[in-house]
């Protein structure tokens, strides 16, 4: 796998070294890992600082006086502080830790949906959600009598505007929920320009930023987002750590979800009174290594850089959109004008599962199905799924060059 | 050079063919019993008809849906080795060819269903690819909710 990514001054090759995972045989071939939407791998960086903290600096955070306790508190909070940064918040207080995306966005539902919205407000998202930003919706819809709204996706796969607009024009919408990058089509949405229509309509906005973190420099203040969740295991990090970041008197008015230990002022057998943001919604013992290792992971992608990163992901892309665009039976899903690494496709002869299976068989790992965004694939009549290519910080061209061989003599193959 | 070959096992013409060109691949109207099955996992969904003898067999087997070529060959093998059979002996054979499916032979498979099982026997590939096996059982889950009465099966 030669043809490292030509993006002046980004070497993938070094890069690629970080990550244990991308230098082992799997079943005896190269590891072609095209699946990092689903879940990124996970660099030595990473690997090391959540050893390191277990092995050298691990107690309980926010209870013991001891020595040990302090430091791991520390970490915890440093990670808080890193995430914060890393969106662009100045204030760490702005960000709750959660177990992923899915549980900030029910979070949000449940708290700020049951809690701040009353019946008879509507909640807008849209048809290109990921079900992590759609199933809350509807079963807050279902518990509070809350409307629920979609905007259309285009046939470009890019949110209609004027959609969005005409749905926002009664007013009623309270808040509006998208994606800030598709997990199927790629799409990046407008953020700036959906938020200050929500805003204008009188509605708070959330992003459901998955993709987009670890694609591109999020910043939520120029964005004027309300509420901001990414997952750690995307970014490189570790499983079962997410982040939601609100707005601090938004964070204040949400009532907690979940009750325990660390979350409260004063307790009696009576009654509780709550914490300050951000302890009142992390109940229970945090992910402490895995925020450890968030912040390492953090530090990892900064480290690179959001210029190189966004510069060789282009690369990437056009490279894949050229190479696939030219296969004969190949469709692809989403051509917004603004896109990234995150390719869904189809064959004419082979079902999705079983193009995976032949993929598999040469090393190449790429989901098949419906990537949990059902309503999507039945707005383009991909009912039966299809396959995704989606790529990291260590994909390269000659990757992209290998799935695009594989996927020619793959329809060679079916055809009987 | 990429080259798939060794995946003529799992993907034998039978396979392509019937997954390309399901046999019985309609609706029967006058069906007396149906079912529908549903991966949710990969999308793969199906809706089995069967029409009975007077004497309670088989006389027809038909479905639709759609899936990948090893469900979709599945069924399509399905309802040509059932028809004719009492329920009792087409669920017995459904147990076995779980059996091939999950192992890739059948010792216990005796004389009596040797034909049935040859005609099965394409299918027997998929006891390498574990996330595989249930794309072949999915129809057989769908002929026991069938014969059951029930109208859901999942191969989940």
């Amino acid at each position: 796998m030669d043809g490292l990514a030509r993006s002046p001054g980004y070497d993938v090759a070094r890069i690629r070294e970080d990550f244990p995972i991308l230098g082992k045989e799997i079943r005896g071939k190269k590891l072609v890992f095209l699946d990092s939407g689903a879940s990124a791998q996970k660099p030595r960086q990473v690997i090391q600082a959540m050893t390191r903290c277990m092995e050298e600096a691990y107690a309980n955070v926010h209870r013991g006086a001891y020595h040990l306790s302090e430091v791991a508190t520390g970490a915890y909070e440093a990670a808080r502080g890193a995430a914060a940064r890393f969106l662009g918040t100045p204030d760490a207080r702005e960000v709750v830790f959660t177990r992923n995306s899915t549980e900030a966005i029910n979070l949000v539902a449940r708290s700020y949906g049951g809690g701040v919205l009353k019946p008879g407000d509507a909640v807008l998202t849209s048809e290109m959600e990921h079900h992590a930003n759609l199933v809350p919706w509807q079963m807050l819809r279902d518990a509070e009598g809350i409307e629920l709204r979609f905007i259309r996706v285009t046939d470009a796969g890019e949110l209609d505007m004027e959609d969005y607009a005409a749905k926002l024009a009664d007013g009623r919408v309270k808040l509006v929920a998208v994606t800030h990058m598709s997990n199927v089509l790629g799409t990046v949405t407008p953020a700036q320009r959906i938020a200050r229509m929500a805003h204008e309509a009188g509605a708070v906005v959330l992003f459901d930023g998955s993709q987009a973190a670890v694609h591109r420099h999020v910043d939520v203040r120029a964005i004027d987002a309300d509420f901001y969740v990414f997952t750690g295991h995307k970014l490189y990090g570790p499983t079962g750590i997410g982040v939601l970041y609100g707005k601090l008197p938004l964070l204040d008015a949400m009532p907690p979800m979940l009750g325990g230990g660390d979350m409260i002022a004063s307790v009696t057998l009576e009654r509780s009174t709550w914490a300050e943001v951000p302890a009142k919604h992390e109940a229970g013992t945090p992910a402490i290594v895995e925020a450890v290792g968030l912040h390492a992971a953090i530090d990892y992608v900064n480290a690179i850089g959001f210029p190189a990163l966004e510069a060789h992901e282009r690369a990437l892309t056009e490279h894949a959109m050229a190479r696939f665009s030219a296969i004969e039976g190949v469709t692809v899903l989403g051509r917004a004008q603004d896109r990234g690494g995150v390719f869904s496709f189809a064959l004419d002869n082979a079902h999705a599962h079983d193009l995976s299976t032949l993929l598999d068989r040469v090393g190449i790992a790429v989901r098949a199905g419906r990537h949990c965004a059902e309503p999507l694939h039945a707005r383009f009549g991909m009912e039966a799924g299809t396959c995704r290519a989606s790529f990291g910080l260590y994909t390269t061209l000659g990757e992209i060059d290998f799935l695009a061989d594989a996927l020619v003599e793959a329809r060679r193959f079916f055809r009987v | 050079m990429i080259m798939f070959d060794d995946l003529r096992d799992l993907y034998q013409e039978v396979i392509l063919d019937h997954g390309r060109k399901p046999r019985n691949f309609r609706r029967l109207e006058d069906a007396d019993r149906s079912a529908r099955g549903d991966n949710p996992m990969c999308g793969d969904r199906m809706e089995l008809f069967l029409k009975l003898t007077p004497d309670g067999a088989i006389g027809d087997a038909a479905f639709q849906g759609r899936g990948c070529a090893i469900s979709m060959a599945s069924a399509s093998l399905m309802t040509e080795v059932i028809k004719g059979k009492a329920p009792e002996a087409a669920q017995a054979l459904g147990a076995k060819f779980r059996d091939l499916a999950m192992t890739g032979t059948c010792p216990e498979c005796g004389a009596d269903i040797a034909d049935e099982m040859e005609r099965l026997q394409p299918l027997s590939g998929v006891h390498e690819f574990p996330s595989r096996v249930k794309c072949a059982t999915l129809a057989w889950h769908t002929l026991n909710a069938a014969l059951a009465g029930a109208k859901e099966a999942s191969s989940e």
